[in-house]
């Protein structure tokens, strides 16, 4: 092993501190007695049970679910679709034009595609609402669905698909028994960005929220205006708390699978 | 021994189980395919073998269906294939790279095929059990490919192929990816197995000692054109260009003048040596340009010249390439023309009669060099 050197030593703590302090301070004072944010007061759990008596927020955060789901479950749907034509479709004219304005909606400064949503949705006369919100969140995720699958499906073995036709399958079968399920991992973790997308952003769902649709960043956001509660930060400790969970969770089930194939593969080697 | 000879394309009333017609096949400015026209017999072990880039993949995907042919039309059992899609015809494929469903076990690939066809549950294993016993797989079939060795890999492929009992079985370089050994030991399996299964194989290869070993006949391509189609001993001891005679073996090609000659030709190699008397009755002009190819077995090295040959030249050895068994010796003759001679090592090295700059005489027999026009 070798040691770590103070110079390591010190732009280790540098760096993890300038990430998680923040987060460190914001979880230690949503357990404050005291209603200022600022004053240490003693330890106290009571945050969170305002919290789960407050019916705008649990309102805000069902919303924001609602949202998230579908907007992601579509964006996945046309995202794949997207990237299906990108990788096979070869060449055709305006192939380049075509696979530009698929990324686009990525570098797009969301201020810009927030006010052409709302522009399009006035012009159509598009009451705004939880529709209008998964439509805009659904367009810009599916950008980011398209990218992720599409770089899988570069290094698919084009071969897989012709055995499967050569096996008497239909075009249409053979995407849904072989191509799909080898490239499932890459469709879900496209799901899995788009769903948290959806459930972080504030900009584009201010442009396209209405009256009787708030997202849980809206509702966090325009709160903050009225002061910073210990509420928002009991919200805020759960939410960092479930994104925790999912990461470590996914990371570990990745690993485990990763390290039983390897001794499969080995075991597998030496037998002949 | 009552066996006759399986020759169905010496036999006028066999009828071939694919007909390849005037096929020619473009891909934009690139002709692959360059109107060829050739029979495969049913039960046949046929291969195309060429270097890479020749058109022998092609070929073979023009018969999966995943090609379609520019001009020209291919016959299955006397029927036009252009029309039918790869999942309709009653051809299967084993893919270079085995293609197996990594999400499936092996006995599930081996049921693909199968299940595609709406077969009964009962009747679908059954088949499966089959081909797992003509593999050897039984007791692997509930593992995922990556859980298998290279060899079982490929023999997933085959039972996969050859579940749907096929017309005809399309193997693209089905051995690549194994090492020499046990390439060898697959070799023989599948020649056993295309008996056992009675489907006509067509296998496509760039290795000429394999194509040699399990072909009932070799097609050896060019840039497109079948440049010759024979049985793996014609295309050896016969060669119809120089293109074929070097693509199979090691050969000594030498290129001289023709004079007829007795049965044969004299063939003038060199200003000042004697020439070459070749007992190959091919139809050339006095005076035209031929050539000799010349296989390095053929052709003996000793100290003295040899009394009863008509063919001995006297050369230096420059080169010898041990391989254990042989020794080649590369040998320049009068004229400078390099010829390889190949002797057995029949004693240990240290008893080698011959070494470098040593002069000795080759010799060969008046009908082992082939003469060729081009």
């Amino acid at each position: 092993m070798r040691r770590l050197t103070w110079f390591n030593a010190t732009s280790l703590t540098l760096g993890f501190a300038f990430l998680y302090l923040p987060m460190l301070i914001l979880i230690v004072y949503s357990f404050n007695e005291s209603k200022l944010v600022t004053v240490w007061a003693g330890f106290s759990t009571k945050w969170y049970g305002t919290l789960v008596q407050n019916e705008a927020f649990l309102d805000a955060a069902v919303v924001t679910l609602k949202v998230a789901v579908t907007s992601s479950t579509i964006a996945t749907v046309l995202g794949t679709m997207a990237a299906l034509v990108l990788v096979r479709a070869g060449r055709f004219p305006g192939r380049t034009l075509f696979s530009g304005m698929i990324y686009a909606p990525l570098v797009m400064p969301e201020v810009i595609t927030g006010l052409s949503l709302l522009l399009l949705f006035i012009g159509i006369g598009l009451d705004r609402g939880i529709l209008t919100i998964i439509l805009a969140h659904t367009t810009f995720s599916m950008a980011f669905v398209a990218v992720v699958v599409s770089s899988r499906l570069m290094s698919f073995d084009r071969s897989l698909e012709e055995a499967a036709l050569d096996l008497g399958c239909s075009a249409f079968d053979a995407f849904r028994l072989v191509t799909l399920p080898i490239i499932a991992p890459a469709v879900i973790s496209g799901w899995l960005l788009a769903f948290t997308l959806s459930l972080d952003d504030l900009v584009i769902a201010s442009f396209t929220a209405g009256p009787s649709a708030t997202t849980l960043p809206i509702k966090i956001w325009s709160s903050i205006r009225l002061g910073v509660s210990p509420e928002i930060n009991a919200l805020s400790t759960i939410m960092i708390g479930i994104v925790a969970v999912g990461v470590i969770t996914a990371s570990l089930v990745t690993k485990r699978a990763s390290l039983r194939q390897q001794a499969e593969e080995r075991a597998a080697a030496q037998q002949v | 021994m009552g066996q006759t000879v399986f020759e169905p394309w010496n036999d006028p009333d066999e009828k071939p189980l694919i007909q390849f017609k005037n096929v020619t096949k473009r891909f934009g400015d690139f002709t692959a395919i360059d109107n060829q026209t050739f029979d495969i017999y049913e039960k046949e072990f046929f291969a195309l073998l060429g270097p890479s880039g020749c058109g022998k993949t092609t070929m073979m995907r023009m018969l999966a269906g995943f090609e379609a042919p520019t001009e020209g039309t291919i016959l299955l059992g006397g029927q036009d294939i252009a029309p039918i899609p790869p999942n309709k015809r009653a051809v299967n494929m084993m893919f270079q790279s085995y293609a197996l469903f990594p999400h499936l076990s092996v006995w599930d690939n081996i049921a693909f095929g199968l299940k595609r066809d709406r077969m009964s549950k009962d009747a679908i294993a059954a088949r499966v059990e089959e081909m797992l016993t003509l593999t050897r797989l039984t007791q692997f079939a509930r593992r995922k490919p990556h859980q298998i060795s290279g060899g079982q890999r490929q023999r997933v492929a085959l039972a996969r192929s050859l579940a749907k009992a096929p017309k005809l079985l399309l193997l693209d370089e089905p051995m690549g990816a194994l090492d020499a050994k046990l390439r060898q030991a697959t070799q023989f399996e599948l020649m056993d197995i295309q008996e056992k299964t009675g489907t006509t194989f067509v296998i496509v290869t760039h290795d000429q000692e394999e194509a040699m070993t399990v072909a009932s006949r070799v097609a050896v391509m060019d840039e497109g054109r079948i440049v010759q189609a024979d049985t793996p001993a014609r295309i050896y001891e016969n060669p119809s260009t120089t293109y074929v005679a070097d693509f199979i073996g090691d050969v000594t090609i030498i290129t001289g003048r023709a004079s007829p000659a007795g049965e044969g030709y004299e063939v003038h190699y060199a200003e000042a040596a004697a020439p070459i008397y070749s007992a190959f009755d091919i139809d050339l002009a006095e005076g035209e340009t031929c050539h000799l190819a010349l296989r390095p077995e053929k052709v003996s090295i000793t100290a003295e010249r040899p009394a009863d040959r008509r063919n001995a030249v006297q050369g230096t050895i420059i080169d010898i390439a041990y391989l254990g068994n042989l020794s080649t010796y590369h040998v320049e003759i009068e004229g400078g023309q390099m010829v390889k001679a190949q002797a057995a090592n029949t004693r240990r090295l240290s008893r080698r009669d011959f070494t470098w700059e040593d002069t000795v005489w080759l010799s060969w027999t008046d009908t082992a060099a082939v003469l060729l026009r081009e």
